[in-house]
């Protein structure tokens, strides 16, 4: 996978868990920036779609002790070895160079080997074709196509954002963008700026910063999978969680 | 061998490859006509509109493609006193017009909703030229003939994904999926 990245740019995000108040605003713009049907009955979570899920992690202690973080959870666009991508048969989903992993979704058979593959549970099986409450399709994003029942689908860090931005920057004749022309609905929604995006290899980008923060951890990082969503978060106990250490083990900055 | 032989062989191969080589692609595309008999001559050479009058840029690098039925009535509003063939066509605009109806016009290039295409990336950074792709549309005087295949809805005048990717591939540009699929 060395080749990747060759032309500089490596999308990121960086998810302040200590900022985060869990209110769901991503998520909400999530699913109406992305055309992700609905159902009456949400609460069924093997069946329901949600590219960006939040959820609710406890140090289970109890009062005073009791400790309680909001951790949302897109899809982790891996770099190495992108679990989703090495099981995928057709070739439905691949690593971009600019590290996006793309999920093309007429040329997937609903196999979901790349669903058992994540470890991170980003992958949504659609398993019935898409509907919305009468009048709603009017709303839906012209920019992002809709799946249909027997395909896999996921958060593409809204790549069509990335295609809008590059084609304003295309009008001023610029090929590079700034910082901060393109990002994914969810950074765009946070209300109170937990989430950064950018260019992770330009080391005067904020995400490329804040990355490097030793309180930053990506989620289950000894799978070697190196995600490209970072977490800050200054409580230990949260990045113990966020890896399956054992008992005995220490964390990595400690 | 059979006597005659031969003789059927060389019958049957001239009646199926004029099957597969004639008469198949005639059954499987629908020839449809625009809804109007547009000129690009009459409106580019004869009322002196340049292509960007019509096929623009927005501010924000979106194309404007075919343009609405507001920029054909910000000239033909009222008649432009046009004769003959002419007016018979603008009449058909105008009666769209007033019913508040786009032209339905027939788009050779539609492409499936999961392909993205920008304008901007091919003609303003790429200098591709319009008619590398489209054809000589600015200098006809009528439409070309819409060839709809009746498997799916497009046209056989589309551009198909092997096409893209060539190009790609010769002019050193990436062909990850997401470059081109939404």
């Amino acid at each position: 996978m060395k080749e990747v990245h060759k032309n500089g740019v490596k999308w990121g995000m960086v998810i302040d868990l200590d900022k985060c108040t869990g209110c769901g605003a991503c998520s909400v713009a999530c699913q109406a920036e992305n055309n992700i049907s609905f159902r009456k009955d949400e609460t069924d979570r093997l069946r329901r779609i949600s590219w960006l899920e939040i959820y609710q992690i406890s140090n289970h202690l109890p009062y005073p002790h009791t400790r309680v973080i909001h951790m949302p959870r897109p899809c982790m666009h891996c770099d190495h070895h992108t679990p989703c991508v090495s099981v995928c048969p057709a070739s439905a989903t691949k690593t971009g160079a600019d590290g996006v992993v793309s999920q093309v979704y007429p040329r997937c058979f609903g196999c979901r080997y790349c669903m058992a593959a994540c470890p991170y549970h980003a992958r949504y099986f659609n398993w019935w074709d898409p509907t919305w409450p009468k009048g709603m399709e009017k709303y839906l994003n012209p920019d992002v196509s809709p799946r249909m029942r027997g395909v896999v689908e996921k958060c593409s860090f809204c790549y069509h954002r990335y295609h809008r931005a590059k084609n304003k920057a295309f009008m001023e004749g610029r090929r590079e963008l700034r910082e901060g022309e393109y990002i994914p609905a969810c950074v765009e929604a946070c209300p109170s700026k937990a989430m950064t995006f950018g260019n992770l290899n330009d080391p005067h980008s904020e995400v490329a910063r804040l990355a490097k923060s030793p309180f930053a951890f990506r989620l289950l990082e000894k799978l070697g999978s190196e995600p490209k969503v970072y977490y800050i978060c200054t409580q230990d106990w949260v990045r113990k969680q966020a890896d399956n250490y054992l008992e005995e083990e220490r964390l990595r900055h400690e | 061998m059979r006597k005659g032989g031969p003789l059927f062989f060389i019958v049957g191969f001239f009646i199926f490859s004029l099957f597969g080589w004639v008469m198949f692609p005639k059954i499987l595309f629908l020839e449809k006509t625009q809804p109007i008999d547009f000129s690009h001559v009459a409106h580019g050479e004869e009322a002196g509109l340049s292509c960007e009058d019509c096929h623009y840029f927005r501010a924000d690098g979106s194309y404007a493609g075919i343009p609405s039925i507001d920029k054909c009535m910000e000239c033909h509003e009222g008649g432009t006193g046009l004769e003959g063939k002419a007016a018979q066509e603008e009449e058909k605009l105008l009666e769209f017009a007033e019913e508040g109806k786009e032209i339905p016009w027939l788009i050779y290039s539609r492409q499936p909703d999961n392909v993205y295409f920008s304008h901007a990336a091919h003609v303003k950074m790429a200098e591709i030229e319009c008619n590398t792709c489209h054809g000589d549309m600015g200098e006809r005087e009528h439409p070309p003939i819409y060839k709809k295949n009746r498997l799916h809805p497009y046209s056989k005048q589309t551009m198909a994904m092997e096409t893209c990717e060539a190009c790609h591939q010769e002019r050193g540009v990436l062909n990850d999926c997401f470059v081109c699929h939404k």
